[in-house]
């Protein structure tokens, strides 16, 4: 057992109202990749951030190299060999290279001046062993975001780090910057570095894994070596339940042309974007992040501007320069990021539920406060939104409610056309199943939805066609009896078939 | 329960302190209960009310305005040299409202359109606006307003003029905020501008709507405000906008946008107005009366965000308490 790094033994936490971790064993090997996969809210960032010092424990222990640590802090984790590279990057886009290299440590010489000499010297020299071709004088928001991640890891690196969580690291980034990632961690295996990795993605937890551990609803289901675990049983112990129902497609008629889209350009984001979804259809829209599908159902939406083409709702043409006009013709869009374009943080679930449709609620010169009421607590009621009141703030719900809120919001408009981006980001799993339920029942009602999504399964599981997009351009369109995960990857690769 | 009611005591914590502070003052002085006095308090924070509904407005949407007592001066002077010449207090409205409208639209211009932010823009105001009243009036007063300062002075039975005509704007203001779509759209705006957008508001027509509203509650306050003085003061109402921000902050509306109310402001400039009524009456130092003013907004925002931020200060204190049982 020497070769353990870092032990956890019986972590116990809860916030007000909710455990969150109950009774965490879990050990990483020296010089391995621990995978630790798990639904959000199974636990993951809690257990990292206890172990970042962020959170303290209410019960349990943490051992490095069998030896018992106090972690109070993040700087104390760092002082324990313990690096963090968070899903969201903490960097000062304003500031140096060299500055985030060193941010929060500048050496300083004897008269407490930072030494700026000593800085460059060695953030030059690190640049040039990693082989990152700028300069440390640079500013940081000129560089990508893979670049920054690969700088974070240098600065996990210059920090000393032995053991290194990565949360989510390859969510941002293409696949080429992923295979370099991967040499990366290879190479800081070798040199003995522990390396706890927490991804959705199984494909490169597979890959890259020595261990697999699996969390669900804040407790440990099993502890593997990679090699003697295979896909669908990770998911499976994820999930807790076996997965073959996970998405309620229905056979349902289709109907008219519900939306068209007609050679779609705006110069350099897409070009020349031909589709159309019928009534009572389900059409997808796959690609790997950066393929513009995002930016063009923004566009077809009104909330961005485009350069020329045409969009046909109900086969009539209609302009869409902006949601306003276009949620008056029925068409709605709900956003890929909740906290940026969905809620308003402090006003009531109620408010929230009934902005898009307040023409509904308030005529005649007055609010009709009891209607909006009854409409939205009718709503909630179909969507099953679990809420303390009406009156609570939105952000004090889980994700996955404020989602379902979010989608009342717009069933509240009657659309005929919902183009849902990324509906499922960053939801606990049985909202998840929730919002394909939903789905369903939507399309029952002969409307149609566009759903935008990274997660390819669900795709496959919910959509009647899928459309590929790869650098501004449709590249393949796929009926579902015709679905595979080969064909739509190489679409959407731009690989020619 | 407990934390029913203390969340009951947070949401009316401001009309139990203006309430206590009523008690207070009318023990303090012998004076303040007289109702010529608290008639003198209504006509005095007539002024501060119309200003504090304007900057509560752009305030829950999101912006501001710094330019209150500038466009209140200019306003205000024009409309007396309007009345002066003309003799018809309509076109003396007219010129008043139109002149600080005409301000707020080149403000909400430039907001709205040149994403300037609100400091900034109102900023520039600040200063234009007196620019021109100072050029115009040559930097002199304007005397003998005749029957203009009736809209100041003038009582209708027991009852100020200008006490009449808050109370008017306060149930059109409260109207507008709570049963209008607008109303609606600016808390959206105020709490997320780019999710209101993406719900079918259009932002930029609300914060023309705001300014607007604005222009127009400081038109009329400026009219107040010279009638008061029975003149035209170029170089009066300095600093006015911060009476207006204070008494909108301390009723409860959020800096950071989405969250106001109408009785929270009205209550926020009475709980200011009896402060420095019952100051005066008891004949503090006007320069302590300013600090006290002063100590009055921060506490007010700092009681306001301490409360907020509660809950997470509740798993701090927690963690504390298991941490010592441990040992």
């Amino acid at each position: 057992m020497s070769d353990i790094k870092m032990r956890v033994a019986g972590v116990e936490k809860s916030f007000p109202g909710v455990k969150a971790l109950g009774n965490i064993d879990f050990a990483v090997r020296k010089g391995t990749v621990h995978a630790l996969c798990g639904e959000n809210g199974a636990g993951k960032s809690t257990l990292m951030k206890i172990i970042m010092g962020i959170y303290k424990a209410d019960r349990g222990q943490i051992y490095i190299e069998e030896k018992p640590v106090d972690i109070k802090s993040p700087i104390q984790a760092m002082e324990h060999g313990i690096s963090m590279i968070a899903q969201e990057l903490n960097y000062v886009s304003e500031l140096s290279v060299e500055e985030n290299l060193f941010l929060g440590r500048l050496p300083v010489t004897r008269f407490g001046k930072v030494d700026w000499r000593r800085v460059r010297r060695e953030a030059k020299k690190f640049l040039e062993d990693e082989g990152l071709a700028y300069a440390p004088d640079q500013k940081l928001k000129t560089l990508t975001v893979s670049d920054i991640q690969m700088l974070e890891i240098i600065k996990a690196i210059t920090n000393n780090a032995e053991i290194i969580i990565m949360d989510e690291p390859t969510s941002s980034i293409t696949e080429r910057e992923v295979k370099l990632l991967f040499e990366k961690i290879g190479e800081l295996k070798e040199k003995g570095v522990s390396i706890i990795y927490i991804s959705h993605k199984m494909e490169e937890v597979f890959q890259i894994a020595d261990d697999i551990t699996i969390l669900r609803d804040g407790s440990v289901v099993s502890t593997d070596r990679a090699e003697d675990l295979d896909m669908d049983t990770v998911i499976a112990r994820m999930v807790g339940r076996k997965i073959e129902n996970v998405y309620p497609k229905e056979e349902i008629d289709h109907g008219s042309m519900a939306l068209e889209v007609e050679h779609f350009t705006k110069e350099g984001i897409f070009e020349d974007i031909n589709f159309h979804v019928r009534k009572g259809e389900i059409v997808g829209f796959a690609g790997l992040v950066g393929a513009g599908r995002t930016e063009t159902m923004r566009a077809v939406f009104g909330l961005d501007s485009h350069d020329s083409g045409i969009v046909k709702i109900d086969g009539e043409e209609v302009s869409v320069k902006c949601p306003e006009e276009s949620i008056k013709k029925r068409m709605i869009m709900l956003s890929e990021s909740r906290r940026d374009d969905g809620i308003i943080p402090p006003r009531s679930v109620l408010e929230n539920a009934s902005l898009a449709s307040l023409k509904n609620f308030i005529y005649g010169g007055f609010a009709h406060r009891r209607k909006e009421r009854s409409k939205v607590t009718e709503m909630f009621g179909k969507m099953n939104v679990k809420t303390p009141s009406l009156e609570t703030e939105i952000s004090k719900l889980s994700g996955g409610n404020q989602q379902k809120v979010l989608l009342a919001r717009w069933m509240l408009c009657d659309p005929e056309v919902m183009i849902l981006d990324e509906p499922t980001r960053g939801i606990d799993v049985g909202a998840k199943f929730e919002i394909y339920r939903l789905m369903t029942e939507i399309v029952k009602e002969q409307r149609a939805i566009v759903m935008v999504s990274s997660e390819l399964p669900e795709l496959l599981g919910m959509c009647d066609r899928i459309y590929v997009m790869c650098q501004g351009r449709i590249t393949g369109c796929v009926e579902r009896n015709e679905f595979s995960q080969e064909m739509i990857m190489k679409y959407a690769t731009g690989l020619n078939v | 329960m407990k934390s029913n009611a203390s969340h009951y005591l947070q949401k009316f914590s401001i009309y139990i302190v203006l309430v206590a502070l009523f008690i207070v003052c009318s023990v303090l002085s012998p004076y303040f209960l007289n109702s010529s006095n608290l008639i003198n308090v209504s006509r005095q924070l007539s002024v501060g009310i119309l200003i504090a509904y304007g900057e509560m407005i752009l305030i829950i949407s999101g912006f501001l305005d710094l330019s209150v007592g500038s466009v209140l001066a200019l306003a205000g002077v024009l409309s007396v040299s309007t009345y002066q010449n003309t003799h018809s207090m309509a076109a003396a409205v007219a010129v008043a409202l139109l002149v600080a409208v005409v301000c707020n639209i080149v403000n909400a211009f430039f907001v709205g359109n040149c994403n300037v932010p609100a400091f900034i823009a109102t900023l520039g105001m600040q200063q234009a606006a007196r620019g021109i009243a100072l050029y115009y009036t040559d930097g002199q007063n304007i005397l003998q307003l005749g029957d203009f300062v009736k809209i100041g002075q003038g009582m209708i039975g027991p009852v100020p003029i200008p006490v009449i005509l808050v109370i008017l704007v306060t149930i059109i203001v409260w109207y507008i905020v709570n049963h209008t779509r607008y109303g609606r759209g600016i808390y959206a705006i105020g709490g997320n501008r780019s999710a209101a957008e993406a719900s079918g508001i259009n932002s930029k027509i609300s914060i023309y709507k705001s300014y607007i509203i604005n222009g127009l509650l400081v038109g009329l306050a400026g009219m107040i405000f010279m009638a008061r003085n029975n003149a035209g003061l170029p170089n009066g109402a300095v600093g006015y906008e911060m009476t207006g921000l204070t008494a909108a902050i301390v009723g409860g509306t959020s800096f950071t946008g989405g969250i106001g109310t109408v009785s929270g402001t009205i209550a926020g400039a009475f709980i200011i107005g009896f402060l420095e009524n019952v100051m005066n009456l008891m004949g503090v130092n006007a320069y302590i009366q300013q600090i006290v003013q002063g100590a009055i907004i921060v506490l007010a925002v700092a009681f306001d965000v301490m409360s907020k931020s509660k809950k997470t200060q509740k798993v701090i204190i927690v963690k504390e308490d298991k941490k010592e049982s441990g040992k």
